[in-house]
């Protein structure tokens, strides 16, 4: 997402990009970063919880309309739980099943395939026809 | 409450994990030059706010997003409500997204920033991509400069970029 906020803010526009995942942030070097410190997939607040989301939307808004310079990130006060313990098992090897034993490492990822991976059976069969609001962007200079 | 810990460094995590799996090393994105940084005009109460969010986040009565380096994005009607949001992903804990959408695509604030007065308005589309595309070179060359016209045709003052 870096470095598509690098693009629109190359065209002129402002961005400031949510983060969750510091280290990664820093490197793809973004305009502007708001973190807050959440497992990922939850950069934007807590389920049914407008209290966070509200916290880091208004943050971000505020960060855009305050940093002076290229790469500032402010970091928002919440905390995802009464502790950190959430951290630990976080992309960790497994501790070895035996005395002795190796530590095992997994990919819990799911397959990648070019197959539509609907979340309910009965999206697929809402989809419109030659949907306007799909965009497929075509490399420069794949055209004919 | 408990000690606080660093924040965890995914880097490092995915280095060990890839290592540990006998993959090849993942080539970060690492960007030393700086990018380009311009200031808002004008109040942030005079914004319309742009939205661009990763994910895997589509709407009902659109395509899913497929897993293997989908370049593709959708628009989203600012004003869709929750309940006609879909979420698919392979590399991240859906379970809160599909409870509550607003923690990958935050509409419900965004909206509510709106009726406060404290933001102008919102671009009549979000966009939406699935992100965990393999080749940065093509996000930058080809899905950058898409989604960078799309926001431009709307007019918008400056975006929010929202990855998970």
């Amino acid at each position: 997402m870096g470095l598509i906020a690098r693009e629109v803010e190359s065209r002129g526009i402002p961005t400031v990009s949510l983060s969750s995942a510091l280290s990664i942030t820093e490197s793809v070097f973004p305009p502007r970063a708001v973190f807050t410190d959440f497992p990922l997939g939850r950069t934007a607040g807590k389920p049914n919880d407008p209290d966070s989301q509200d916290a880091i939307v208004r943050a971000a808004i505020e960060h855009l309309a305050s940093a002076e310079s290229a790469g500032e990130v402010q970091w928002v006060d919440l905390r995802w739980a009464g502790n950190d313990d959430w951290k630990d098992g976080v992309m960790r090897p497994k501790p070895a099943a035996a005395p002795g034993g190796v530590a095992e490492a997994e990919d819990d990822r799911a397959e990648r395939t070019a197959v539509p991976q609907y979340q309910f059976e009965a999206d697929r069969e809402a989809v419109e026809a030659d949907c306007p609001t799909c965009f497929v962007p075509e490399a420069p200079g794949t055209r004919a | 409450m408990g000690m606080r810990q660093a924040p965890i460094d995914y880097i490092a995590r995915t280095r060990a994990q890839y290592s540990a799996l006998g993959y090849p090393a993942y080539a970060w994105v690492e960007n030393d030059e700086a990018p380009a940084f311009v200031r808002p005009e004008r109040p942030a109460s005079e914004w319309k706010v742009g939205v661009v969010a990763s994910g895997g986040i589509y709407a009902l009565g659109q395509p899913a997003f497929h897993f293997k380096d989908d370049l593709s994005f959708r628009a989203i009607a600012t004003d869709t409500p929750r309940e006609a949001l879909r979420i698919t992903h392979f590399a991240y804990d859906l379970a809160d997204a599909r409870e509550d959408p607003n923690v990958v695509l935050p509409l419900a604030p965004l909206r509510r920033l709106v009726e406060s007065g404290e933001i102008g308005g919102l671009g009549p589309d979000a966009y939406t991509f699935m992100g965990g595309i393999y080749s940065a070179r093509k996000v930058r060359d080809v899905l950058a400069p898409a989604i960078a016209d799309r926001l431009e045709n709307d007019e918008v003052d400056v975006a929010l970029m929202v990855p998970v």
